[in-house]
């Protein structure tokens, strides 16, 4: 079994950290894995991404190719456009519905859900709005990862929660249990 | 004892490496390399590691630590080998005591680069082996084989990985680390000393050494081939390709695989599989450097394909996609690219120093219909792109002052530099010296964050040093200023810039405010303590 799972979003978001979370699922669970990402400019407020790939066989390629994505996840609606021709036909898009206009010429943001909803298999949701509410602010990105997990399949809900654990334990108990708030919160929105 | 961890191809070479036994590793940040460095600093306190100031400083004294016996890494993206190419070439003149491996992560499709220069150039350029992994794994198990090799050959090893291999993380099974070696310098002058009579004995005896290298190659463990019965098309495959290239089920589809992971070019193996097939494809990633190469050994009749030939793209990187097109597999596309999608470059953080310097400098510059503003890299490089548009230039590390040197000698007026303080002590000293030496009328702003911003943050070399630095090169004390780039203070800035344009002779304006992505780390760091 394989799952290819492009992240996105605006550098800044904490992208890279549901891809740890995944990552570090995945290594426990014996799976074979690849995240690939790209560092540097993207620190600066410009657009992130990373290819996660998730196997029981071996994986060589780190990139995923055109058409062969089974999961879009992103942070922002336009940035999960971006990967569009990376999804296979029957992909499942997860993304926030809240617009980071840091550019002067954002497109109409109409035109832009009207694009998204098109697609077969999409979830928008506005998971800003859902961590502020809940007084978790920072956790959106964690909001996200609950959404999008029961697609996810390869991993359970529950792997990825003993995960989220391990991934924030350095940061303090209080820390662990805001994200794990936040990642029920997203699970539970979505199976609504 | 062994055990799997999660590691980017950079951590990979990192752990490798300590556990190859380095006793220091030298390095200047460079994206994708600069991880390599952080991860030793982060888990070997017993190697050294500071940041060198340049490649070339890194460079040399990883030598000197090999000149006494001890194992060291030098690490740099691509570019960086150009700063290091002096003591890189001639390293392997002397050759080294200790084992020596400069890591060079390149970064094919110029994701964070000026170019993207392939650096097993350089590798072949210096006569010395090279080193390809392909995958996370390979990176670490490289690392002692490289270490060996270099003291075996007495010659440094340069190891090449680029951006999708570095800044990849996959499972790495560990091993058991081994020790440092013991002190114990060379007593060979003859080989150290590269007076002309010396350094022809020590050019015959490397290039005596050629064909040992190439039998390494050959009968290297990490060269392999995977023959498809009765196969006609052969594709030699070089460090990461490798990986592209078998996503995409070649042996299923009767097309043998060569994998190539160490240099010089196994010969015996490529002739061999370009002798049972009619076609021959290189996919590599970089530069069309194994094809060429290859193309000369099959002579001008063989049916070679690569990127010289246009089966695959001559420049960027390569992905699954475009060495599948080159397989002739067929390409799947669901979805063609979204209307409503635009770019989203990076730009200055809202709060940086940078940007104040450039409203400064925007304000001052409209005044004077000649003005050229002469850039460098670091985060300050973004100041090229809108709303600011300030700069006119950036080249290469250090070239914001000589060039502007250059076009005031030619007459341009004002000609002004812009330069970071990590760039600066990197390599503007010696510019702003040619410029006091030769009383050339540039004003220098030297952007000073106090730290080496755009890699992450690093400790930058300079810091705390600039004034003394300034004065004790010749910049007269009354054309030096210090200010603090703040909104509150542009009448005091746009005034200094202006007087010292007006001045005919080298002025250097320090604005300085701290980064405010390493303030607020520090910040973090210290509630977090509490």
């Amino acid at each position: 079994m394989k799952k290819d799972i492009i992240l996105s979003g605006v550098g800044g978001q904490g992208i890279l950290t549901i891809a740890t979370i995944i990552g570090d699922a995945a290594a426990v669970a014996g799976l074979s894995l690849k995240q690939a990402e790209v560092h540097g400019m993207s620190q600066r407020g410009g657009d992130v991404q990373s290819n996660l790939r998730l196997s029981t066989e071996d994986i060589y390629s780190d990139l995923i190719k055109q058409g062969a994505a089974d999961m879009i996840i992103s942070m922002e609606p336009m940035e999960a456009l971006r990967y569009l021709p990376y999804l296979n036909s029957e992909g499942v898009v997860v993304t926030s519905s809240h617009p980071f206009k840091n550019i002067p010429n954002y497109p109409d943001e109409q035109a832009l859900y009207a694009e998204l909803n098109s697609l077969s298999n999409v979830a928008i949701l506005p998971i800003e709005d859902l961590a502020k509410e809940n007084n978790i602010p920072k956790c959106a990105n964690i909001v996200l990862l609950g959404m999008a997990a029961p697609s996810i399949e390869i991993l359970t809900p529950e792997q990825l929660r003993e995960s989220i654990k391990r991934v924030f334990a350095s940061k303090g108990e209080k820390v662990v249990e805001m994200n794990c708030q936040a990642f029920d919160i997203g699970l539970n929105a979505v199976k609504q | 004892m062994i055990s799997k961890r999660l590691l980017l191809g950079d951590e990979a070479i990192a752990l490798g490496a300590i556990h190859a036994g380095i006793s220091g590793v030298y390095a200047y940040p460079g994206t994708p390399s600069t991880e390599i460095t952080e991860f030793i600093q982060n888990n070997a306190p017993e190697v050294r590691s500071r940041w060198c100031t340049n490649e070339k400083t890194a460079m040399e004294a990883a030598l000197g630590m090999s000149y006494a016996g001890k194992r060291a890494i030098v690490c740099m993206k691509h570019v960086g080998m150009n700063v290091a190419a002096d003591a890189f070439v001639n390293a392997g003149i002397t050759g080294v005591n200790g084992g020596l491996v400069v890591l060079a992560a390149d970064d094919p499709s110029m994701h964070s680069s000026q170019n993207e220069q392939d650096s097993r150039f350089y590798g072949k350029f210096a006569m010395i082996p090279i080193l390809e992994p392909s995958s996370q794994q390979e990176a670490y198990d490289m690392m002692p084989y490289a270490f060996s090799l270099s003291e075996e050959l007495k010659l440094p090893v340069l190891m090449r990985v680029v951006t999708r291999l570095a800044h990849s993380r996959a499972g790495v099974q560990v091993t058991t680390p081994i020790t440092q070696n013991a002190l114990n310098p060379d007593n060979e002058r003859t080989h150290w000393v590269l007076l002309p009579g010396n350094a022809r004995r020590q050019y015959a005896s490397l290039v005596a050494k050629q064909p040992q290298l190439l039998t390494s190659a050959e009968e290297s463990p990490y060269t392999k081939l995977h023959k498809a019965e009765g196969a006609k098309i052969g594709v030699v495959a070089c460090g990461i390709a490798y990986n592209y290239v078998m996503e995409n089920e070649p042996l299923k589809r009767g097309i043998s695989v060569l994998k190539v992971s160490q240099y010089p070019l196994p010969e015996k193996q490529i002739k061999a599989l370009a002798a049972e097939c009619d076609t021959l494809i290189v996919a590599e990633d970089g530069q069309p450097v194994a094809e060429e190469q290859i193309r000369s050994m099959l002579g001008a009749e063989y049916n070679l394909q690569g990127r010289l030939s246009g089966a695959l793209p001559r420049m960027g990187e390569l992905t699954p996609d475009n060495v599948g097109a080159a397989l002739g597999v067929e390409q799947t596309q669901n979805f063609t690219a979204a209307e409503n999608v635009v770019p989203r470059p990076p730009a200055l953080c809202q709060g940086c120093g940078h940007r104040d310097v450039y409203d400064a400098l925007n304000k001052v510059a409209r005044e004077y219909a000649d003005a050229r503003i002469f850039g460098d890299i670091g985060c300050y490089t973004l100041g090229a792109l809108p709303p600011f548009r300030a700069i006119d230039s950036c080249v290469d590390m250090g070239a914001s002052i000589t060039m502007a040197k250059g076009a005031a000698d030619a007459g341009v007026h004002p000609a002004i530099a812009v330069i970071g303080d990590s760039t600066f002590t990197h390599s503007g000293m010696t510019g702003l010296l040619d410029a006091i030496n030769d009383k050339a009328n540039i004003t220098v702003i030297i952007s000073d964050n106090l730290t080496t911003a755009m890699t992450g943050g690093q400790d930058s070399a300079g810091t705390n040093k600039f004034e003394a630095i300034c004065l004790g090169l010749g910049v007269e004390p009354e054309h030096l200023h210090v200010v603090t780039p703040l909104p509150k203070n542009m009448e005091e800035i746009t005034r200094i810039i202006r007087e010292e344009i007006e001045y005919n002779g080298v002025s250097v304006i320090i604005p300085r405010r701290e980064c405010i992505q390493t303030l607020n780390r520090k910040l973090r760091q210290k509630r977090a303590q509490q």
